[in-house]
């Protein structure tokens, strides 16, 4: 893992020496609240329906043990004993109290962690495949490129002050397990024939209330000059991206009104100018950060035998447990989406116990997923049992990872100032619907994703069934949405019909799956299933009783 | 009737204006009446509330409840997860807000 230099710390503890001052400046009065607010939410720290929420930073998804341990130890000493593991790999933490966020931000340095640039209309926390350095089959570790990100876009002047909020996700694999086409960048590192690494951009991407998938702008970029493509790329964006109404100000507006062609024509300029500048970072320094990522010290020889003779065991292995790179290692992912929970929540204890876990059995790392689950990258199969026990033991075994009950929501009206219905609910409501395992696995893979407004924190769009949850004259009503994706397939949910009720949607999304195991081919997905037969005997299922009923 | 919350800056508690200060009890909110701009601004002018505003509310026979549900779920606490909420002893707590 990256390990920050005098440079990085001591920028992160003057910004806390910084944000300490505004703080008691504004408790005695000195500042208003309108000349607060730009100050906190630089720092992460928003006002939500109920307490001060706090989000915090965790760089392309990867912690250590310390710094996973002193979350779950924030969670107990200044929040209410747990914490919100979100859809951008980071943490919120609902409760806390405008007087102790100086001191949490302290703590969070101690272990180089930090709230910056979690809001506001700047270049947000990048994110990335949980599996990098991990996965059989990477072609490039994609976190060196990220770290070289974290510190390009960390307090970058121009940037700081975009149209809109920028979000970047940068993988390594074939496989998109970052929903990278989604975001206002994605940046794929692929190999050309010759076994070249190159940067494929993806420019113009995002969910929201106009969600698009973004186009190809840059095929293959040579790593060295990723970041003076970057540059190219938001310097058009900030020259031309709409401030004049939020709601087109997101680089996906700009992108879809000029054209891909055109917005690719501009970044070609503007690239071909910076490249005179001679501004990207010293081959050196992506060596030097490559230099904090090498491969762990695996055990050769260690074997990939497994005793499955314990059936629950079994099944979390089969459900739960990646492929590794390395031989007798796995890639371990603990869902946070046991049955009836609240997706992405974890209590300091367990938060602790996996900070202990991946020191005992991943090398000291540990991920964070946009799905709200946590993974343990290297683990040794001899110790899978061990960690199933463990895990077990403090209900973080659930063995649903893509399954209907890995549901992901976003805090929705418990919780946001922003949402129009709740989320959590709906959730838990479907999660116990869906409780049985068997029937989960029947439906097998089926990725189903709720927001509480349609700014769609949690992916509704990209869930092969999505749940958009609206205000209807002061009522929550639910939008289904069917058909949405993910990765190299992405697409977009489109919206079944008149929305439901709470327990409504429960019972759509029910005949919605019927609908699924009726008439799908074999090994098709839900969504593949989908994509087959069409929106039509799902809406004809999902709204029979209405229509009869007349 | 109209009552004005905010949250307690220091805190970030929801807050309800009782006609001589703040409660963390939707149930001691009272009617803002004509003066809710002025008391707003007098208020906000002591730095200690900050996001103020004036809402809808009716008085039933449990007490004054904000008209509008996100309201609500601000007056109780998070719906899923009502021991943390005003009522944490209620199960049933979570019925009004609905």
């Amino acid at each position: 893992m990256y390990q920050y230099d005098s440079y990085d710390q001591s920028m992160v503890d003057a910004r806390v020496a910084e944000f300490r001052d505004q703080v008691e400046r504004r408790l005695a009065g000195d500042i208003t609240e309108d000349q607060f607010k730009p100050l906190r939410l630089k720092n992460g720290l928003y006002l939500q329906l109920h307490a001060y929420m706090l989000r915090v930073a965790v760089p392309y998804g990867t912690l250590n043990s310390r710094q996973m341990r002193m979350l779950g130890d924030i969670a107990d000493k200044y929040d209410r004993g747990y914490g919100h593991f979100t859809t951008r790999q980071n943490i919120q933490y609902n409760w806390i109290k405008l007087q102790d966020a100086p001191d949490i931000l302290a703590d969070l340095a101690s272990v180089e962690m930090h709230a910056i640039q979690t809001s506001g209309n700047c270049i947000r926390n990048t994110t990335s495949d949980q599996f990098a350095g991990a996965a059989a089959d990477e072609l490039v570790d994609p976190r060196p490129y990220a770290e070289l990100l974290r510190q390009w876009s960390t307090f970058h002047p121009e940037f700081d002050y975009l149209p809109r909020k920028f979000k970047i996700a940068i993988i390594g694999s074939e496989t998109d397990r970052a929903a990278m086409k989604l975001h206002d960048i994605g940046i794929q590192l692929v190999k050309n024939d010759a076994g070249e690494i190159g940067c494929k951009f993806y420019v113009g991407g995002g969910m929201g209330r106009t969600p698009m998938i973004a186009p190809v702008i840059g095929d293959f970029v040579p790593p060295l000059q990723m970041i003076s493509y970057l540059e190219a790329c938001l310097r058009v964006y900030n020259r031309y991206g709409r401030r004049d109404n939020k709601y087109k100000a997101r680089i996906k507006i700009l992108v879809h009104e000029i054209g891909a062609d055109e917005y690719r024509r501009q970044v070609e300029e503007e690239f071909a100018h910076i490249l005179t500048l001679g501004l990207e970072p010293p081959a050196e320094e992506l060596e030097r950060i490559k230099g904090f990522f090498e491969q762990p010290g695996f055990e050769a020889g260690a074997s990939d035998d497994l005793d499955l003779s314990d059936p629950d065991f079994a099944l979390w292995v089969d459900q739960n447990v990646h492929a590794h790179k390395q031989p007798g290692y796995a890639i371990v992912n603990i869902s946070l989406k046991p049955v009836g929970g609240i997706p992405g929540d974890a209590t300091a204890d367990q938060i602790r116990l996996m900070a202990d876990l991946a020191l005992e059995y991943s090398f000291d790392e540990l991920r964070v997923t946009h799905a709200q689950n946590i993974v343990l990258p290297h683990v040794r199969k001899a110790d899978l049992y061990t960690i199933w026990q463990k895990l077990d033991a403090a209900d973080l075994s659930a063995a649903n990872l893509d399954l209907i009950g890995d549901i992901i929501a976003c805090p929705g009206l418990d919780y946001c100032s922003l949402a129009n219905a709740r989320s959590i609910p709906v959730a838990q409501k479907i999660s116990e619907r869906f409780a049985d395992l068997g029937r989960q696995r029947e439906l097998g893979e089926l990725k189903l994703k709720i927001s509480g407004c349609i700014n769609a924190c949690g992916h509704h769009h990209a869930g092969h069934i999505g749940i958009l949850g609206v205000d209807r004259k002061g009522v929550e009503n639910y939008q289904l949405l069917l058909g949405g994706c993910e990765g190299a397939d992405t697409s977009l949910g489109t919206i079944t019909g008149p929305g439901f009720n709470e327990d409504g949607i429960v019972d759509a999304v029910e005949k919605a799956t019927n609908v699924y195991l009726a008439q799908r081919d074999e090994g098709e997905r839900f969504v593949d299933t989908y994509r087959r037969i069409g929106m039509a005997p799902f809406k004809e299922a999902i709204y029979a009783k209405e229509t009869a009923n007349g | 009737m109209k009552i004005i919350t905010g949250s307690d800056l220091r805190t970030g508690d929801v807050i309800w204006w009782t006609g001589e200060g703040w409660s963390r009890h939707v149930n001691d909110a009272v009617e803002a009446g004509e003066h809710a701009e002025a008391i707003i601004a007098r208020e906000n002018a002591k730095q200690i509330v900050t996001d103020t505003q004036v809402i809808e509310a009716t008085v039933t026979d449990e007490g004054v409840r904000p008209a509008h549900i996100k309201d609500r779920i601000r007056a109780l606490g998070p719906t899923v997860r009502l021991d943390l909420s005003l009522k944490p002893a209620d199960p049933a707590a979570g019925n009004w807000v609905i």
